[in-house]
């Protein structure tokens, strides 16, 4: 099983990543769960959303407390909570910032963690190139899919275009792919197609 | 009409009235009450008071009712009086489709059956509720409002004894200033209900702007059978509010309910008049007008105001001044001599159905 | 088909295929998304031959379904916590007048105070009003209990809540089967009620009963519930010989065989116990755990047989009787009786408290050592209770229980004196 959790603030898409994240595992044909941190619609307020990807059927329903995937799309939260909780000894982590993670002030959250499994994408900004609104998630996918390995492109490509038809999705998908370039000329895991 | 085996035959008390088989009056402008064939929806057998205002007026309604949509119709009741007296399990007196579910969902339970009627396609099937003051006013006010809200395809008929009878006469807001119930006693500085508070329903449906508003008293039966008849003309949300005395409740003696009930409209009380989307469109005028005192003396709930000696003057006057309003109001003097519908009263220039 | 869905979606779907003709609903959290769905539907012409009432309240929800069901029409809702109690005298309304509503209930808790979070204090509630009780494990299993539930409400005339998660299921998405229309039409009749509403067939429903039947009447709907005890199974198997998979029925037995310890439970907490105990079998530990389906009517039978040769049950349970203890648990020892064995409590995921699995695995391991208490209640903060019953004993104060915890804590009440 390979639980990912996703922080950021309401309004940032994050439900709708975990959702995504999903429904790209599924197309896949493995097993997905994923579900939000629940409370009351409010933007600006932290959210937390988990994806668990498995082969077989997801039973448990607990918040995923021993994330193997950690992605932040908003790294303001830093000062609020600790985000880093629980991520295993194996772990990756992918935030969204311009900065990178020593200038973020958490390169000790992420020390433990192998090499080349943490990253810093500039997602909100390649947002606004390829579709006009600072919305991060998709972009972090793509990020997140070639990071991790988990899923190849294609299928989050796919799970875009399930929720997002036309130019939105076709924005999205653009975005997505070059967080997942930028971060596939870093690594050496990408997932064959 | 009914495919119920219907031993009971209609049993006609007085002949000759302006009630039943009046011979010099019209066929066509003769009440449903004065023929043979009228449905009978709630049979007798039942267990109503003597003088019971409600059972007339529900049976006045529904025989209209069944008239007009050739017996498919369904009604459902609030709890209260008329569910009680009308069905003492295993017997009912209902002739038609009935259902009872609570006290204060009544609106909505019409809501459910309109749907069902409108998905099964039976589109000539016509939804009834009835309930009295306190199942209408107060505990259904919230559905209520809702189903005008939603212009559900239902008449609401609401029965007006003023009070909650069915549990032992207790106050409701649609008891009226100075009466007797057994919350608000007939004691201290402001004896039995207090001044000032109230609800009108009728004008509460009003500000709803549904299709039709009535009220109307069970003293003028061609009045509340041409109303009902008119509504039924009507899709949509539809509430007519009947003015029922209670000879327990009001303590009258039990010949006398409909006399009351023209005291009532002929003292400017209970004002008859109808609206349309929100807008009053006639009102029938008051051919000989009393003071409020008339209608008042012969109900011991008010005997408090009539003491020996002690006639409580001030009080009386506020009531009077109501009256008054409501002759402002509704233009219930009119003095014009015009041409007015003999059965209706309703004047013919006023009228928008001549 | 299967699908990558919203729980909530899932059921909107498969209620859709159950061809409802009236759909009523109130929105509240955490069904909105369940009655949206099913709008939708209707709105853009997916779903024919279904009226959509918007109402006022829930209790002009459900009252809208007696109406309807009443007249003939199948008929559905869904609520949740709040709403459910404010339906409360429909709800002994729809079953004392035998009407076969179907209702969703995303369970919350209940307040004060307020929250909007997972428990099943809501059904809990009602449980003794007359209708059926289904809880669902999975959002497969919500998704297909609904279009058993209809099955089985027209069949005993009485209504049936289907019980899933609020946000744990509603809100996640999984990987659900959602069914063909064909499929669906094979396994649920239309509706087809012995009497109802018509003026070819007038009749008087709602009567008042007297003391010299009323009794009789009851126990008749009892007797009912002893059926569906029976017809409940026998639907889940027509279900799988249609559908081909095990989704509903009387309990859920997982890995009971030779059970020394053996968790009941209801919901999806049960898949994260199934985790747990999979893990413990692989250290040795002889443990299992059995998911009630059907609360109501609750199996005695079944569950005093799956249980009677264990060392100790322990219920799990997102309800608590206050002042008493647990709820399920409660009918588990019923059945227990005689049998000698050990039923503990453990009152776990109030409000929405995550359930975990380390929490988990510890209390089955004091469980193991025959330490736990009668009465546990999972996750308590010892620390932050003994604190504020050390404050109480100092001076007795009126309020709500939460605001004075503030109160003690800001310290307001000192600083006046």
């Amino acid at each position: 099983m390979f639980q990912t959790r996703i922080h950021g603030r309401g309004g940032q898409g994050v439900v709708t990543a975990a959702e995504l994240l999903s429904v790209a595992a599924f197309i896949e044909g493995r097993h997905a769960q994923a579900f939000p941190s629940f409370g009351s619609e409010r933007t600006g307020a932290p959210v937390v959303s988990y994806c668990r990807i498995d082969d077989k059927e997801v039973r448990t329903r607990e918040p995923i407390l021993e994330p193997d995937a950690l992605i932040i799309q908003d790294p303001t939260l830093f000062n609020s909570l600790d985000v880093f909780q629980g991520l295993k000894s194996d772990g990756y982590v992918l935030v969204n910032s311009n900065k990178n993670l020593e200038e973020l002030g958490v390169a000790d959250a992420v020390k433990e963690i192998p090499d080349k499994h943490a990253y810093c994408v500039p997602a909100t900004e390649i947002a606004m190139k390829h579709m006009g609104r600072p919305m991060p998630n998709a972009v972090l996918l793509g990020g997140f899919a070639a990071m991790s390995g988990q899923l190849a492109f294609k299928s989050v490509e796919k799970a875009i275009q399930s929720k997002f038809s036309g130019k939105i999705g076709d924005g999205n998908i653009a975005a997505a792919l070059a967080a997942f370039d930028i971060i596939k000329k870093i690594t050496t895991t990408e997932k064959k197609e | 009409m009914n495919k119920l085996d219907n031993k009971q035959r209609v049993k006609f008390y007085q002949k000759g009235t302006f009630t039943v088989g009046n011979r010099l009056v019209d066929k066509k402008a003769r009440s449903v009450q004065a023929s043979m064939e009228r449905s009978n929806a709630i049979t007798s057998g039942h267990r109503a008071c003597q003088g019971c205002g409600e059972a007339l007026g529900a049976r006045y309604a529904m025989d209209t009712v069944m008239r007009v949509t050739n017996g498919k119709a369904i009604a459902c009741n609030a709890t209260g009086c008329l569910e009680v007296f009308t069905t003492p399990y295993p017997e009912t007196s209902w002739q038609l489709p009935w259902i009872h579910s609570l006290f204060g969902n009544t609106p909505a339970v019409a809501t459910g059956i309109a749907a069902a009627l409108r998905v099964k396609g039976k589109k000539d099937v016509r939804v009834i509720a009835q309930g009295g003051d306190g199942g209408t006013t107060d505990i259904g006010f919230g559905c209520l409002s809702g189903m005008f809200e939603r212009n559900d395809d239902v008449l609401y008929i609401c029965y007006d004894n003023e009070a909650y009878m069915n549990t032992g006469v207790q106050r409701s807001s649609a008891t009226p200033p100075t009466a007797r119930t057994a919350t608000t006693m007939p004691l201290g500085d402001a004896p039995g209900n207090v001044f000032g508070t109230g609800k009108s329903m009728p004008l509460i449906a009003m500000a709803h702007n549904i299709p039709y508003v009535a009220t109307a008293s069970v003293s003028n039966l061609h009045d509340l059978e041409t109303k009902v008849e008119k509504a039924m003309t009507y899709r949509g949300a539809r509430y007519i509010h009947i003015y029922v005395p209670c000879p327990l409740g009001w303590g009258h003696a039990s010949d006398i309910t409909i006399q009351l009930a023209r005291l009532v409209v002929d003292c400017a009380l209970f004002p008859l008049f109808e609206a349309e989307h929100g807008v009053v469109t006639g009102s029938i005028p008051i051919r000989k007008r009393v003071p409020v005192e008339e209608y008042l003396r012969p109900q011991r709930r008010f005997a408090h105001l009539f003491k020996k000696g002690a006639i409580d003057t001030p009080r009386i006057a506020k009531i009077q001044k109501m009256a008054d309003a409501n002759i402002k109001r509704f233009n219930l003097l009119r003095k014009e001599v015009e041409a007015f519908d003999g059965v209706t009263g309703l004047s013919l220039k006023d009228s928008k159905y001549t | 088909m299967f699908e990558q869905i919203e729980g909530s979606n899932a059921v909107a779907k498969c209620i859709a295929l159950s061809r409802p003709e009236v759909i009523c609903a109130y929105p509240i959290s955490p069904q909105t998304h369940i009655v949206e769905g099913c709008g939708k539907l209707v709105k853009s012409g997916k779903l024919k031959n279904c009226e959509f009432i918007n109402v006022e309240s829930e209790f002009g929800a459900l009252s809208v379904a007696i109406g309807s069901s009443a007249t003939g029409a199948r008929t559905y809702t869904a609520t949740a916590s709040q709403g459910l109690l404010f339906m409360a005298e429909a709800v002994y309304n729809a079953s004392g007048l035998g009407l076969p509503i179907v209702m969703t209930i995303g369970n919350r808790a209940i307040g004060a105070p307020i929250n909007i979070w997972n428990d099943h204090t809501d059904s809990m509630s009602m449980r003794d009003a007359g209708w059926l009780q289904l809880f669902a494990e999975t959002n497969q299993e919500a998704a297909d209990l609904h279009i058993q539930a209809f099955k089985i409400a027209e069949r005993l005339s009485m209504p049936v809540m289907v019980c899933m998660d609020g946000f744990i299921l509603t809100h996640a998405y999984d990987r659900v089967d959602i069914p063909s229309q064909e499929k669906v039409d094979a396994f649920l009749p239309p509706f087809k009620p012995r009497q109802i509403l018509d003026p070819a067939n007038p009749y008087s429903i709602g009567a008042m009963v007297g003391p010299e039947a009323f009794l009789e009447v009851r126990y008749l709907a009892h007797e009912k519930q002893q059926r569906a005890l029976k017809i409940i199974p026998e639907i889940a198997k027509e279900f799988k010989g249609v559908f081909g998979r095990d989704s509903g029925g009387l309990t859920r037995n997982y890995k009971l065989e030779d059970a020394e310890t053996i968790v009941v439970t209801l919901g999806s907490v049960a898949g994260t116990i199934k985790d747990v105990v999979d893990r413990m079998r692989e250290k040795g530990k002889k443990i299992g755990v059995l998911s009630i389906c059907s609360f109501r009517p609750f199996p005695k039978l079944e569950i005093r047989k799956a249980l009677e040769n264990s060392k100790r049950v322990i219920v799990l349970e997102k309800s608590l009787a206050v002042g008493f203890g647990g709820v399920v648990a409660n009918n588990v020892m019923m059945s227990m009786q005689g049998t000698g064995v050990h039923v503990y409590t453990v009152v776990a995921g109030l409000g929405g408290r995550p359930i975990t699995q380390p929490s988990l695995e510890k209390m089955l391991q004091v469980a193991e050592n025959d330490k736990l208490d009668d009465l546990t209640f999972l996750d308590l903060e010892r620390e932050v209770v003994e604190r504020e019953l050390k404050r109480e004993r100092a001076s007795e104060k009126s309020g709500p229980i939460a605001e004075n915890i503030l109160r003690d804590i800001a310290g307001l009440d000192e600083a006046k004196r």
